[in-house]
C-alpha cells in the first residue's frame, strides 16, 4: 500500500511533511511559488524585521567540509513591503494548497509585537517568531532563545498581536537545556516550535589568517546540524505536547524520517537546496515515501516519535 | 570553501582593466561560470571566469574591492570559490558571440572552446568609445593563429563604438543584424548590459536563433539560497526569464531555443 505522507500541523493538512525552511529562498513570492511547485508541504518566507536592512557584506555564506555556514544578516525589506510579499504568495499559493508560514524577529519585545501586527493583517497560515538567529549579536546582543524568561515574554507579545494566527518559536540550539525554553515559550501561548536555527560557528581561513565571513561569525547548516537538531527535537518532544518543526541538516528521505521518530511533526529544510537544487523538497518528500514503503509505515503517525 | 590562487601574471586591457592570471587551473570551470573572489578584510565579489587553464579573471576597477584586487602584484594571493553557476554549453558548428562593454570578459574562453572543437566563431563587441572596447586584438591574434591550422576553423570580428571612434558607429545589434546576414550562426552568445541583451533577444526571436545570454545581478551566497540575486520582474519579461530564476545558481547564462 502507497504510504500516506499526508500531514496534519496545527489546524493545517499538508500534503507532505517537507517545509522549506526560513532563510532559504523565501524573499519573494516567485521564489516561495516555485519552491511549492517543487513539491513542499509548506513554505516559509525569510525573516523580517520592523525596518529594511542590506544585510552583511559578503562573504556572508560559505560551504565547507561538513555543510555551509552563513551570516547573511537579515537582510529583508522590513515589516510593510513584507506584508505586501506575503500576501501576494498566499494568494499564489493558495491553488497550490500549500500554506504559507512568515517569519519575524526584531530587537526588542515590544518591535516583535508591531512586526507580528503587521504581518498578521496579511494572513499567513502561521507566523514562526525567530528568537534566535545567531548572526546579528552585534547589534542586538543576545537571542532571545537564550533564556526561558525572554523566550517567554516575546512569545506573549507576539501572540497578543496576532489575532487567531498560530505562532511557532524558533529556537536556538546553543542553549543548556532546550526543553525548558521550548516549555516556557508553549506556557506563553506558542502553538508550535520549530526547532533547530543554526549553530553559531566559524571558520578561519589558514592562509588568510582570518575568518572568512566578513560577520566573522556565521550560523553552521547542513549535515553537521542534524545530530544536534535530533538531540534538540527529541529533548522538545519530551518537554511539551505541540507540533514541532524539526529543522536541521535534513538532505534524505532517511534524514526525514529520522526527525519525525525523534519526535517532529513536521520536517525544515534549508542547506539541502544548495546541494540538491529547488527541487530538493519534492525530492526529499519521495524518498520519504519510498522509506516508508520499505520499512512497512503508511502514516507519518506511525513512525512519529519512535526514538523517545 | 575558498582556495588560494597566485597571481603569476598581469596584463593591462584598458585604462581601467587587467586581467590576472594565476598559477594553477580551475577544475572543471566552463565558458560563462563565475568564481567569488576573496580578499581577507576588503570584501568578496563575483567575476566571470575569462580563462581556466591557469585561471585567468578580467577585473574592472569600478569600487573598492575590485580597486583592491588592481593594487595587487605577481606573487600575491587571490582566495577563490568556485566554479560557480551554470555557464554556456556550445550548440552547433558556428557561433556568434555578442559582448556588451564588459560583458566580453567571459567571451574570449567561450570562443577559444568553440575554434578548438573545430567550429567557427563570430565576434560583435559594443563599446562607447574606443578606449572602452577589450579583447578585440585578442579576438583577432586567435583568428590569425587558426587559420594556419589544418581544421581551418574561422573568426571574424566587429566593433561598433557609441561615437564612432573604433569600428562602426552605433549599436552592437546592427554588428548583429550584419553577422547573421554575412553567416547565420547555429547560436548566440551574449553577455552585457541588460538593455543590450533585451534587445538582443527580441532580434533572436525575430530570426528564430537559440541564443543562451550571461545575466547579471546582485549576487551574494553563490549557492543559490538567499535569493539576493533575483532578478527584476521587468527585466524578467523582457528576456523571457522564468519566474523566480536565481542567477547565481540557474545562472548566470540562460538558453532560450530559436
Amino acid at each position: 500500500m502507497k504510504p500516506d505522507l499526508t500531514c496534519e500541523f496545527l489546524s493545517l493538512r499538508l500534503r507532505n511533511p517537507m517545509v522549506l525552511a526560513s532563510g532559504i529562498l523565501g524573499t519573494s513570492a516567485d521564489l516561495l511559488e516555485r519552491v511549492a511547485r517543487a513539491g513542499a508541504g509548506a513554505v516559509t518566507a525569510k525573516s523580517c524585521g520592523p525596518t529594511p536592512r542590506a544585510g552583511h557584506p559578503n562573504p556572508v555564506a560559505v560551504d565547507w567540509e561538513h555543510g555551509l555556514i552563513n551570516a547573511i544578516g537579515l537582510t529583508n525589506p522590513g515589516a510593510e513591503e513584507e506584508a505586501r510579499m506575503l500576501a501576494e504568495a498566499r494568494a499564489r499559493l493558495a491553488p497550490l494548497g500549500v500554506p504559507l508560514i512568515a517569519s519575524i524577529f526584531a530587537g526588542t519585545v515590544k518591535e516583535f509585537g508591531d512586526v507580528a501586527r503587521i504581518i498578521a493583517a496579511a494572513r499567513p497560515h502561521c507566523i514562526e517568531v525567530n528568537i534566535s538567529c545567531p548572526n546579528v549579536a552585534d547589534e542586538f546582543g543576545t537571542p532571545f532563545a537564550a533564556s526561558c524568561e525572554s523566550a517567554a515574554a516575546v512569545t506573549e507579545a507576539v501572540k497578543r498581536n496576532v489575532g487567531d494566527i498560530p505562532i511557532s518559536v524558533k529556537l536556538a540550539p546553543n542553549v543548556p537545556s532546550i526543553g525548558r525554553i521550548a516549555a516556557a515559550a508553549v506556557e506563553a501561548g506558542a502553538d508550535a516550535i520549530t526547532a533547530v536555527n543554526t549553530m553559531p560557528g566559524m571558520l578561519i581561513d589558514a592562509e588568510a589568517g582570518r575568518p572568512v565571513l566578513s560577520n566573522r561569525m556565521g550560523g553552521v547548516s547542513g549535515p553537521a546540524l542534524k545530530p544536534i537538531a535530533l538531540r534538540c527535537v527529541y529533548e522538545i518532544a519530551r518537554a511539551v505536547r505541540v507540533p514541532i518543526i524539526g529543522t536541521g541538516g535534513i538532505t534524505t528521505g532517511r534524514d526525514a524520517a529520522e526527525m519525525l521518530m525523534a519526535g517532529a511533526t513536521a520536517v525544515g529544510v534549508g542547506s539541502a537546496v544548495w546541494t540538491r537544487g529547488v527541487k530538493a523538497v519534492g525530492d526529499i518528500a519521495a524518498e520519504l515515501a519510498a522509506f516508508m514503503a520499505q520499512e512497512g509505515y503508511r502514516t507519518l503517525a506511525a513512525m512519529r516519535g519512535l526514538a523517545l | 570553501m575558498h582556495q588560494t590562487f597566485t597571481v603569476t601574471d598581469i596584463r593591462t586591457e584598458n585604462y581601467r582593466t587587467k586581467t590576472f592570471i594565476f598559477d594553477k587551473p580551475l577544475p572543471g570551470a566552463q565558458p560563462g561560470q563565475y568564481v567569488m573572489a576573496w580578499l581577507p578584510d576588503v570584501g568578496e565579489k563575483p567575476f566571470s571566469i575569462a580563462g581556466a587553464d591557469p585561471l585567468a579573471l578580467m577585473v574592472v576597477a569600478v569600487g573598492p574591492f575590485s580597486g583592491a584586487l588592481h593594487r595587487l602584484n605577481v606573487g600575491d594571493r587571490v582566495w577563490v570559490r568556485g566554479p560557480l553557476g551554470r555557464g554556456f554549453a556550445l550548440r552547433g558548428r558556428h557561433h556568434l558571440l555578442v559582448g556588451g562593454g564588459y560583458g566580453v570578459a567571459p567571451l574570449l574562453f567561450l570562443a577559444r572552446t568553440g575554434l578548438a572543437a573545430g567550429h567557427s566563431v563570430d565576434v560583435c563587441i559594443g563599446a562607447r568609445t574606443a578606449e572602452d572596447v577589450l579583447l578585440a586584438g585578442a579576438f583577432e591574434k586567435e583568428a590569425v593563429s587558426d587559420q594556419r591550422s589544418a581544421l581551418s576553423p574561422f573568426i571574424v570580428v566587429r566593433v561598433t563604438t557609441d561615437d564612432g571612434s573604433m569600428g562602426e558607429k552605433g549599436l552592437v545589434t546592427q554588428a548583429v543584424e550584419a553577422a547573421i546576414a554575412a553567416h547565420r550562426p547555429d547560436c548566440v552568445y551574449a553577455c552585457g548590459p541588460v538593455p543590450m541583451l533585451t534587445a538582443l533577444a527580441r532580434l533572436c526571436q525575430e530570426h528564430g536563433l537559440p541564443h543562451q545570454f550571461s545575466w547579471e545581478a546582485h549576487l551574494r551566497c553563490g549557492l543559490g539560497i538567499c535569493g539576493s540575486c533575483e532578478l527584476d520582474a521587468q527585466t524578467r519579461q523582457a528576456a523571457n526569464l522564468p519566474a523566480g530564476w536565481l542567477v547565481c545558481k540557474d545562472g548566470p547564462v540562460h538558453g532560450v531555443e530559436g
